[in-house]
């Protein structure tokens, strides 16, 4: 589904990524981890295309280049990221947000929009399915929401959009436990073979409910070590210092 | 030269055509003849002449107000048509069936059906083109319920009583020299009378459309609200594509009394000047309404997106105790436009009530200024205002500027006041980006949620169409 090559980046001159390969297949869950700075969240944010990188190398997503691709055509392509700090925006409704969303993405995808009552139908089952609370989606697009709440947000998203690859930067971080189980829950009920994820994640407790089938470490810009679940579990107990 | 450009190869605007037309005009130049010519047209009684001829006389020692801050070059005021219109409107027509089909057609192409099969459901529409009304609908509907919805010309001599009373009371003859200008050489506009206790059915719109060249429209609207009555009312305006500057300079009076209320909703989109600023309207608008009764309310919506300067302060004098003034407004200002728009709320009575939400947005070279003033007299107990001003601002070129005047006579009033300035945010682009919308579906999405509580304000019929106009007066300007 995936394959990064050779991937070199830099912002204002200041080299991040150092080449990385990498490849996920369909069905396979991977985890990214690795000291702060080490550039896990800008392998997101290119991945997704986000302007303001210099970047050489290929990415390759079901045998197209993503080089020149946009942000929007990417995501409309099956890529979607789970933001690290999802963004609010005032006077946006979250349904309404939510609905012009998917409907730009069936449309691309070739498929019939979704009229008001479908949505809504739609939505309703899948906060349902996460255990969030319907509330929220009447409200201001992030605004005023909690941690918790903007990163079950951006899982509902994720459920609702079927993206064919997600990449979720750090959703963990700051979450207590209900709402960590919320999200992995969230992953493990949309795992098939025909879709993929990249987990980027400081710590090992998100991974002790989403098992992946590969872990990598990134230090320095570059992937040092792969390994599968065990990995996580090993560098839980010694830090990265010993890689 | 004056050309109109190709409206094929310029489609940011699409009210840029004109109709070719056969018009009179009054010969060029301001002087008592074209006010008399204007006065004989219209087949005027005397106290109209002498009254406009009073005010000719009193715009000879006044000057243009120069405090704004968008500057202009020297208007030639002996270089312009006061009077223009459809020669084929000059007897007026008797029914909508009789009215010219050019300009059926060209209300039509604006998204203005006259005709009786293809009217607005549950809007009636006065039609001003140039210095005359051509058409009215559902007058009958109305006159069976006392409300009386004409031409202001036609008021003039069909309801003179009213119009002595109440023209001028709220805009004096001589307050300024835009408003003195206008009323000396007014054309037309609308005329509303609510009566007691009658809440009007429909909403009541006025279509105002400048066609000819080197012509000023100077309407007149005049909107009486009677005792327990209800109004809600629309303006729109739009105009050919030239690449000179025309003038428009109109007065607004609307008078609530006791109990009564008054919502006037404007949408403006006159022609904006091309992407290097060359031509476009001056809007200089002054627009009044006077709540004089006890617990009368009058609410300003204004959606300025149009003109090469908007100048304009829609303003509420509340002389009734316990009413209300409310002031929404969106002013949009893309390429080289500028703007310097706001309200005045005079706190007269006790126990008065005011509300100003301003919305900016400036992108490209534009400027943007929000110029208000909330005034409490010392009789005034117990008034409060809210003013809330945000600006948002797109690109590094362009300006927002508020200047907010508080003036407090009376120590038990209250008056809160909120600016808040901000730039389109990258990551909020990126966001949206990132859930499959491009960047013009992203910019639309972000500026009508910042403009929310303004377009909430609008009457239903027409806030999907302001919400259009907010995007597409925005278009290509990031990235």
């Amino acid at each position: 589904m995936l394959n990064i090559k050779n991937l070199k980046t830099t912002v204002n001159d200041k080299s991040i990524l150092n080449g990385v390969n990498l490849e996920i297949k369909s069905g396979e869950v991977h985890a990214i981890m690795g000291p702060n700075g080490s550039g896990k969240s800008t392998l997101a944010n290119v991945l997704s295309g986000k302007n303001g990188y210099k970047n050489s190398g290929d990415i390759i997503f079901n045998g197209e280049n993503l080089n020149e691709v946009s942000i929007e055509e990417r995501a409309q392509k099956g890529i979607f990221l789970a933001f690290q700090y999802p963004l609010e925006i005032p006077g946006v409704n979250t349904n309404n947000f939510l609905k012009t969303s998917l409907n730009t993405i069936r449309k691309a995808r070739g498929q019939k929009e979704l009229d008001t009552l479908e949505f809504l139908k739609l939505v309703k089952n899948k906060a349902q399915e996460l255990d969030i609370d319907e509330k929220f989606l009447s409200r201001q697009l992030n605004v005023g929401f909690s941690g918790g709440e903007k990163k079950k947000n951006e899982i509902l998203q994720m459920k609702l959009l079927e993206p064919k690859l997600s990449v979720l930067d750090e959703t963990d971080s700051g979450l207590d436990i209900d709402a960590l189980k919320i999200v992995a829950n969230g992953v493990n009920s949309s795992r098939s073979k025909d879709n993929a994820f990249l987990i980027i994640t400081h710590y090992q407790r998100l991974l002790d409910y989403i098992k992946p089938n590969f872990v990598h470490v990134l230090s320095k810009g570059k992937i040092v070590k792969t390994g599968n679940s065990e990995l996580g579990e090993e560098l839980e107990k010694s830090g990265y210092a010993n890689i | 030269m004056k050309t109109q450009k190709d409206i094929d190869t310029n489609q940011e605007y699409k009210y840029g055509f004109t109709t070719d037309i056969e018009s009179i005009r009054a010969p060029k130049g301001l002087n008592e003849d074209t006010i008399k010519f204007i006065s004989n047209i219209k087949k005027e009684p005397k106290w109209m002449l002498e009254w406009r001829l009073k005010a000719f006389n009193r715009l000879k020692s006044l000057k243009e107000p120069n405090w704004q801050k968008p500057k202009y070059p020297k208007i030639n005021y002996q270089d312009l048509y006061y009077y223009s219109a459809p020669k084929s409107a000059s007897e007026k027509p008797k029914s909508l069936d009789e009215v010219d089909p050019k300009l059926i057609e060209t209300y039509k192409k604006l998204g203005i059906p006259l005709l009786e099969q293809k009217r607005l459901s549950g809007v009636a529409v006065d039609a001003v083109f140039d210095s005359v009304s051509v058409a009215t609908t559902f007058k009958e509907e109305l006159t069976k319920k006392g409300i009386i919805f004409c031409p202001i010309s036609e008021a003039i001599i069909k309801h003179p009583d009213l119009v002595k009373k109440y023209i001028g009371s709220v805009i004096p003859l001589s307050d300024h020299y835009f408003a003195t200008l206008n009323s000396a050489v007014f054309t037309d506009g609308s005329f509303v009378y609510i009566p007691p206790n009658v809440r009007c059915p429909m909403e009541l719109s006025t279509y105002f459309r400048i066609n000819a060249s080197e012509t000023g429209q100077f309407e007149r609207t005049l909107i009486i609200a009677d005792k327990g009555s209800y109004v809600s009312y629309l303006e729109g305006c739009t105009a050919p594509m030239r690449d000179e500057n025309q003038l428009h300079a109109a007065n607004v009076e609307l008078i609530a009394l006791d109990d009564a209320e008054i919502k006037y909703s404007t949408v403006q989109n006159w022609y904006p000047g091309d992407k290097n600023g060359v031509g476009g309207i001056y809007n200089f608008v002054t627009k009044r309404g006077a709540c004089r009764g006890k617990n009368s309310k009058i609410s300003w919506t204004q959606v300025e997106t149009g003109s090469a300067i908007t100048w304009k302060y829609p303003s509420c004098i509340l002389q009734g105790d316990n009413s209300v003034g409310e002031f929404y407004s969106i002013a949009i200002t893309n390429n080289h436009q500028k703007a310097d728009t706001g309200t005045k709320m005079i706190h007269l009575g006790k126990n008065t009530k005011s509300k100003i939400i301003s919305k900016g947005i400036s992108a490209g070279n534009a400027d943007n200024t929000y110029r208000g003033l909330v005034d409490i007299h010392n009789k005034a107990t117990n008034s409060r205002n809210y003013t809330q001003c945000d600006s948002l601002l797109m690109g590094n070129k362009c300006g927002a500027h508020t200047v907010p005047y508080i003036k407090n006579k009376n120590a038990s009033s209250t008056i809160e006041h909120e600016a808040t300035t901000t730039k389109i945010n990258e990551e909020q682009l990126f966001y949206c980006n990132q859930r499959g919308l491009n960047q013009e579906e992203a910019v639309s999405l972000i500026v009508n949620g910042f403009c929310k509580e303004v377009l909430q304000q609008l009457p239903m019929e027409f806030a999907v169409e302001a919400q259009k106009l907010v995007s597409i007066s925005l278009e290509g300007s990031v990235g």
